[in-house]
């Protein structure tokens, strides 16, 4: 349909009004106000598509979360005894499967905490610095603290997931990864 | 801001010298450096040395636009056609080949259509396009029609250009002597004509 209410500053070559012209000319104009031109029924258009994408979105995070939560609780691993880490030491391991490294820590005699080894900016291997109570990655000087994951200086913005352990008779058991935002 | 309806732009190609200021001028620009988007062409270059500098003549239905495929090249309210538009353009060379007046020039090294565009980050601004600021005989020539018609009594500027079956009306004006008979161009004559270039490179192998 010719929009009769577009201005037309260019002239046609064949001197016939713009209405005449042929479709093409129409779709592909000249002037810069009719090429920057959107018909009421394209602004519709795009509204619906885009809430639409919205809503489905929603949907979306909705089934994830019910999928996740019907995965119910990761089995409990044995990452290693606890002999085999002192006080004041570390020890990589993967969980829950083989391309998440973890890192176990024993700050003090009764103390065991486990964070995934990915910084949560770049995913750089974050290094445990025992001695100023921290994480350290050595790809953009990120700190994380020790005691609870959470970041203390540079990039990273969110704290490192942390990994549930159980102490069962001499072992230490991981039991489910707990991800967090802030 | 568009530039103001009372400016218009106006070639007189016979006061043109030759000195290629407008094409140094027109480099210099910083939005196109190193780049001169007027063209200096020689009439007849084995019989004269009279020169015509090219300036896009923003044609009311600009023939560069309607053939691209591409929607690249677009004419502002003001009537100014300006050059290829650089996320469109596919160097296609359609403008190149279809532009009667020869002012499309392809950028091949940027894959970009550059072509005049009167200057528009300075007409819209009020100033004038560089290449008239700088003519030293003013064959390019940017003002009211007023000062034109003031400053050449014997001239009067023409709009309209025939090319075979095609009348292309222009926004640039062309500066032609006030008594004159309508042109006609054989665009296709130049096909019966005998290769002028051949003759010269035949009397070089003569000697």
């Amino acid at each position: 349909m010719p929009d009769e209410d577009r201005d037309h500053d260019s002239a046609t070559p064949d001197g016939r009004p713009a209405a005449a012209q042929p479709r093409w000319r129409q779709d592909f104009p000249i002037d810069t106000p009719q090429d920057n031109y959107i018909a009421r029924r394209e602004f519709a258009k795009f509204l619906v598509l885009i809430s639409g994408a919205f809503a489905f979105g929603q949907v979306w995070i909705l089934w994830e979360n019910w999928r996740r939560r019907r995965r119910g609780e990761p089995a409990l691993v044995q990452v290693a005894s606890l002999e085999q880490v002192p006080v004041g030491g570390s020890l990589v391991f993967h969980y829950p499967n083989e391309n998440e490294p973890c890192l176990l820590l024993r700050p003090s005699e009764n103390t065991l905490v486990a964070y995934s080894q990915k910084c949560t900016h770049l995913s750089c291997p974050v290094v445990p610095e025992m001695q100023s109570g921290r994480l350290a990655c050595p790809c953009h000087h990120g700190f994380f603290s020790i005691d609870d994951g959470r970041p203390l200086a540079g990039p990273p913005r969110r704290p490192l997931p942390r990994v549930n352990l159980t102490v069962r008779g001499g072992a230490v058991y991981a039991a489910g990864v707990e991800l967090r935002t802030v | 801001m568009p530039v103001p309806e009372r400016m218009e732009f106006f070639i007189d190609p016979g006061r043109c010298i030759g000195c290629q200021a407008c094409v140094q001028a027109c480099s210099e620009c910083d939005t196109h450096k190193g780049q001169s988007m007027i063209h200096l062409e020689f009439v007849h270059r084995a019989y004269t040395t009279q020169t015509v500098p090219v300036v896009c003549m923003h044609c009311d239905s600009p023939t560069c636009a309607e053939v691209c495929p591409a929607d690249a090249i677009k004419k502002t309210g003001d009537g100014v056609v300006q050059t290829a538009r650089k996320p469109r353009c596919i160097a296609c060379n359609n403008c190149v080949l279809a532009c009667p007046f020869g002012v499309p020039k392809m950028n091949t090294e940027a894959e970009l259509m550059m072509k005049c565009d009167m200057c528009y980050d300075r007409t819209s601004e009020g100033k004038k396009p560089m290449c008239a600021t700088v003519c030293p005989s003013q064959a390019l020539f940017y003002g009211t029609r007023e000062e034109i018609e003031a400053i050449r009594p014997r001239s009067a500027p023409t709009h309209a250009f025939r090319f075979g079956g095609q009348t292309v009306t222009t926004k640039v004006g062309m500066m032609l002597p006030r008594r004159r008979e309508a042109e006609y161009l054989d665009v296709t004559a130049a096909m019966h004509e005998e290769g002028r270039g051949k003759a010269i490179l035949l009397n070089m192998l003569e000697e």
